[in-house]
């Protein structure tokens, strides 16, 4: 009896242990599913919120108890915001701004980085380092400046005068990030273009600028969020409401309500809303660009 | 399909770093030249300055007729096969294959023509809608072949295009660049620190050390008659074994002498050349074939064998490897018959094949001839 009695002792023991390690292991996770729903609400909860007001009726806004999602959810903000002219040119406005300084950036980065990246030349540690400086100045210090500039050259209240100024924060890491692609990629493939009888530009633009494609992508959407979301220099820079970018739309906001002396925080968050969308799709797209080694099987590796 | 031609050339880096140091090279058209040395020896170096990658120091550099000192990669009409490979990555097989021929500026009828017959050759037509990334190492070795033959250029250059291999795939890639070569008949410049591949692939092979050329000649004539101590190590696996021995003259025999118990008498054809060097001490190299344990040995008297202490024994299969104590710092390696029963402290009693024996200058390694 004994002898057969121990070893189903010993089997509910185990299984005992056994629970109570997976109690235990489930334990020492919840702190860590704790913080991560922490960074999440923390994260979500304003663009939540955003979202939330911007399909409230205004007159259940700022109702007690607060709705955390409106009992009669409307869309007559999207509605009132999508009518208003102003708000319609300055998402055109802003689309043009934000496409030019992407592509100027792309363009003038690509060769700026090649250079730096696949040529020795004197100064050239230099030369990255002042590229690397101009991203460290705060935007407000070259305000002054920069307007006396953009009135001298007769761009003030015009969309140039934003391409221009907004090249000075892109062009600066398109480089800096794009210099590190070039950079890492074998030396060997260029030479074997400038065998198979490729000019240097055909080795910038047949073998090298494909392989820099995940870099391109990249740093055309940080390039292209940054211009989006700029709000100083379009404020210093322009003047009338046909030149606003979204960014000051919103900020100017004149609502179509109330006679307008209420702030209609319901369209304004609707507003906002409309020009995060294109950003969101614009990642969601690229997301996997970005992702791709497209260098994997190059050399041997 | 061109001779090609190094005038003179140097490559120095900075103020005194000769990479190439005053290499002339002949190669005819249709052969096929093996640059060989160990690694900083300036083969790759001497490779890349011919195909202009590298602009030269001094000297010139002809392909066919045409002086190629100056001219840019592209103008110079050659096809060049990186170690690495160097496939573009972005690109199918086919669109790799075909992209100098599209440089060229060439019809998409031709450039597939050209792409499709190379394609055959290397036995690739399945794989040309792959990117390099799916190709096994093998593979891609044939695709920056495949880029070289769709070139038809004057000459192949290839750097160490094996090395990424391994070592089964390699012997039989070996043969396969060496019989497509034959076909061709495109004049052919190798570059590798291998010197099996170098001694199996070469019609003849350039043994460098150090920037300079050390002995250009046919494998055979490399083997036999090596012109100074570097060739006579670098070429043969296990190396030429090499000791110091004092040249002595009585009776009218000629002897080398390497310590109380180790004298060699020197058969007539020998005694000659080495007499003139009497009383002096030289360098002795014998290839590891040339010493047999007597039993088995096709000479064996008195003049040519020594009984020489056993320190190791490596049994091949095919044959053995017996390291024996020497005159030297360094064992004596003599390749034996796998019959024989040695082991580590027995007392060989060896033959030397005194014929094959080599004798080098201790001061400038030259051979002494």
């Amino acid at each position: 009896m004994t002898a057969t009695a121990r070893p189903q002792t010993t089997e509910a023991a185990a299984e005992r242990s056994q629970v109570l390690d997976t109690v235990m292991n489930v334990i020492k996770r919840i702190p860590f599913y704790l913080l991560v729903v922490v960074i999440a609400v923390y994260l979500m909860f304003p663009f939540y919120w955003a979202f939330r007001s911007s399909i409230t009726p205004d007159a259940d806004l700022f109702a007690t108890p607060v709705q955390y999602f409106p009992n009669n959810p409307t869309l007559e903000n999207y509605r009132a915001v999508l009518s208003d002219d102003n708000f319609i040119r300055a998402l055109g406005n802003s689309a043009i701004v934000a496409a030019s300084v992407t592509l100027l950036a792309l363009m003038v980065g690509a060769f700026a980085s090649y250079a730096i990246g696949r040529f020795t030349f004197r100064g050239r540690t230099p030369v990255l380092y002042i590229v690397l400086a101009m991203t460290m100045f705060p935007q407000i210090a070259v305000l002054g400046s920069l307007y006396t500039l953009i009135t001298e050259a007769g761009l003030y209240n015009s969309l140039w005068a934003l391409i221009f100024t907004y090249m000075m924060f892109t062009l600066p890491f398109t480089v800096w990030v794009l210099t590190t692609f070039f950079q890492q990629m074998p030396k060997e493939l260029e030479e074997a273009a400038y065998v198979d009888g490729a000019t240097p530009f055909q080795v910038f633009y047949k073998v090298l600028l494909p392989l820099a494609a995940p870099g391109l992508v990249t740093t055309g959407l940080l390039a292209f969020i940054a211009a989006w979301n700029e709000f100083l220099f379009a404020l210093s820079f322009t003047q009338t409401p046909d030149k606003f970018t979204v960014t000051l739309a919103i900020f100017r906001f004149e609502p179509q309500t109330a006679g307008g002396f209420e702030i209609a925080w319901g369209q304004i968050m609707a507003a906002t809303i409309i020009i995060t969308l294109p950003l969101i799709i614009l990642t969601l797209i690229f997301q996997r660009r970005i992702l791709a080694g497209l260098t994997a099987g190059a050399v041997k590796g | 399909m061109a001779r090609v031609n190094f005038d003179h050339v140097y490559k120095i880096f900075g103020e005194d770093v000769y990479a190439v140091n005053d290499l002339s090279l002949d190669i005819q058209d249709g052969e096929f030249l093996v640059l060989v040395g160990p690694s900083g020896c300036g083969k790759s170096t001497a490779l890349r300055c011919l195909a202009g990658l590298e602009d030269i120091s001094r000297g010139h550099i002809y392909i066919g007729e045409r002086d190629v000192t100056y001219l840019d990669p592209k103008d110079r009409d050659i096809a060049m096969v990186f170690q690495s490979y160097a496939l573009y990555p972005h690109m199918s097989v086919r669109d790799n294959m075909g992209f100098s021929l599209n440089l060229r500026g060439a019809s998409k009828a031709d450039i597939k023509a050209s792409v499709d017959r190379a394609a055959q050759i290397l036995g690739l037509e399945d794989l040309l809608d792959r990117k390099p990334r799916e190709l096994s190492g093998g593979q891609r070795q044939r695709v920056a072949l495949g880029r070289a033959i769709v070139r038809e250029p004057q000459a192949f250059l290839m750097d160490e295009p094996l090395s990424n291999l391994d070592a089964k795939l390699r012997v039989q890639t070996r043969a396969e660049i060496t019989s497509l070569q034959r076909r061709l008949g495109v004049t052919t410049i190798y570059v590798t620190h291998d010197q099996i591949e170098a001694m199996t692939m070469g019609d003849r092979i350039a043994v460098m050390s150090a920037g300079v050329l050390q002995q250009l000649d046919t494998p055979q004539n490399l083997y036999d008659k090596p012109k100074n101590q570097f060739v006579a190590t670098f070429i043969g696996s296990p190396s030429m074994n090499i000791f110091p021995a004092t040249v002595v003259q009585n009776n009218g025999t000629a002897a080398i002498q390497g310590g109380e118990n180790f004298s060699l008498t020197l058969p007539d054809a020998v005694k000659g050349l080495i007499l003139d060097h009497k009383d002096e001490q030289i360098n002795v190299g014998i290839r590891p074939e040339d010493i047999e344990v007597v039993q088995y040995a096709e000479r064996a008297d008195d003049d040519n064998t020594l009984r020489l202490p056993v320190r190791l024994v490596e049994p091949l299969g095919s044959e053995i490897m017996l390291h024996l104590e020497g005159p030297g710092e360094e064992p004596i390696v003599a390749r034996v018959d796998p019959r024989v029963q040695l082991k580590g402290g027995d007392v060989a009693h060896v033959a030397f094949n005194t014929d094959k024996l080599h004798a080098f200058n201790p001061a400038t390694e030259e051979a002494l001839v």
